[in-house]
């Protein structure tokens, strides 16, 4: 492929350096060009530069994979500390049964819920990946798809059936 | 003669093992725990700590746990790698996952098995 650009832009340039008037002007945007390159910033791949917004539907379960898993570890103190006042008494389970009733704690724990179940289809997709299931470009995608949109459901629906 | 190995993708194996292996653990148990929710549907105290009360269940609830900050640590270990370049930041940052985590494990231990 890259041989291929390359010798097509050759053959493309002899006819002009045939002509000897042609070669300044061509050695001169030459230069033009050469000086306009754009310098990437230090340690930076051509690949580093990506954001988000225009990442493939696979990237886009792998970062949030990360994200998703970072958000479960700091979050880890309330699900134990509920965890545990649910279980010590009667008057804990009462407690920990009136914060999350609030509407705000809710809201939390629908985030977390999500996280949770994100962190669940994409792990066990990586799973698959790594045992060389579906690892084809065109089912790799089509399996991202399926993550967001299982995880969002089921979101939906455990949330309605345990947290609202 | 110095033979010691200084390259070689194997240093991290154990750890991608472990991940994964703890990753399954979580998954099986999560699925276990919501069957038993959706059929028990505890609806008080009572019926709630009776969820966690047979030996079996115990048992099961402290591999996820231990599974949970394994796979943390793991986790979270790499994130810190791929973002925290300073030494003393990065060192900071492991040694407060660590403790945090096992704190966590600990924690979890003593909610299940103190009474
Ligand atoms: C059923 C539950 C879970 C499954 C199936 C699962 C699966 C996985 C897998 C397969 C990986 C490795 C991904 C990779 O190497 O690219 C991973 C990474 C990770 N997991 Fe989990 N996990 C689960 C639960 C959790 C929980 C509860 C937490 C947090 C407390 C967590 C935190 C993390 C973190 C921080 C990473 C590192 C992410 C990264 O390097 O980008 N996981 N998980």
């Amino acid at each position: 492929m890259r041989e291929g650009i390359e010798t097509a832009s050759i053959s493309n340039a002899i006819p002009a350096h045939l002509c000897i008037g042609a070669i300044i002007p061509s050695l001169l945007t030459l230069t033009a060009a050469m000086a306009q390159t754009p310098t990437r910033p230090k340690r930076s791949a051509p690949w580093y530069n990506i954001s988000p917004a225009n990442l493939p539907l696979p990237g886009l379960v792998s970062i949030f994979h990360r994200v998703s898993g970072l958000g479960l570890f700091v979050m880890l103190w309330l699900l134990l500390w509920l965890f545990d006042r649910s279980l010590v008494s009667a008057e804990g389970y009462a407690w920990a049964k009136g914060v999350l009733g609030g509407g705000f704690v809710k809201l939390i724990m629908t985030g977390l819920l999500w996280a949770f179940l994100h962190h669940f289809c994409a792990g066990i997709r990586f799973l698959l990946l790594d045992m060389h299931v579906g690892i084809e470009l065109a089912a790799a995608r089509h399996s991202s798809t399926i993550v967001f949109v299982v995880s969002l459901v089921l979101t939906v629906i455990l949330g309605a059936i345990l947290i609202w | 003669m110095v033979n010691r190995i200084l390259v070689g993708a194997h240093y991290g194996f154990g750890s991608w093992l472990a991940q994964r292996v703890t990753a399954a653990v979580m998954a099986v148990y999560s699925v276990l725990l919501l069957i038993v929710l959706l059929c028990v549907q505890p609806a008080d105290y009572a019926a709630w700590h009776g969820v966690f009360n047979p030996e079996w269940m115990r048992m099961a609830t402290m591999l996820f746990w231990l599974s949970l900050c394994y796979h943390a640590w793991i986790g979270v270990r790499d994130i810190i790698m791929d973002y925290v370049k300073p030494a003393a930041a990065r060192l900071i940052a492991h040694v407060v996952v660590i403790v945090a985590l096992i704190g966590c494990a600990g924690w979890a231990l003593q909610i299940l098995w103190r009474a």
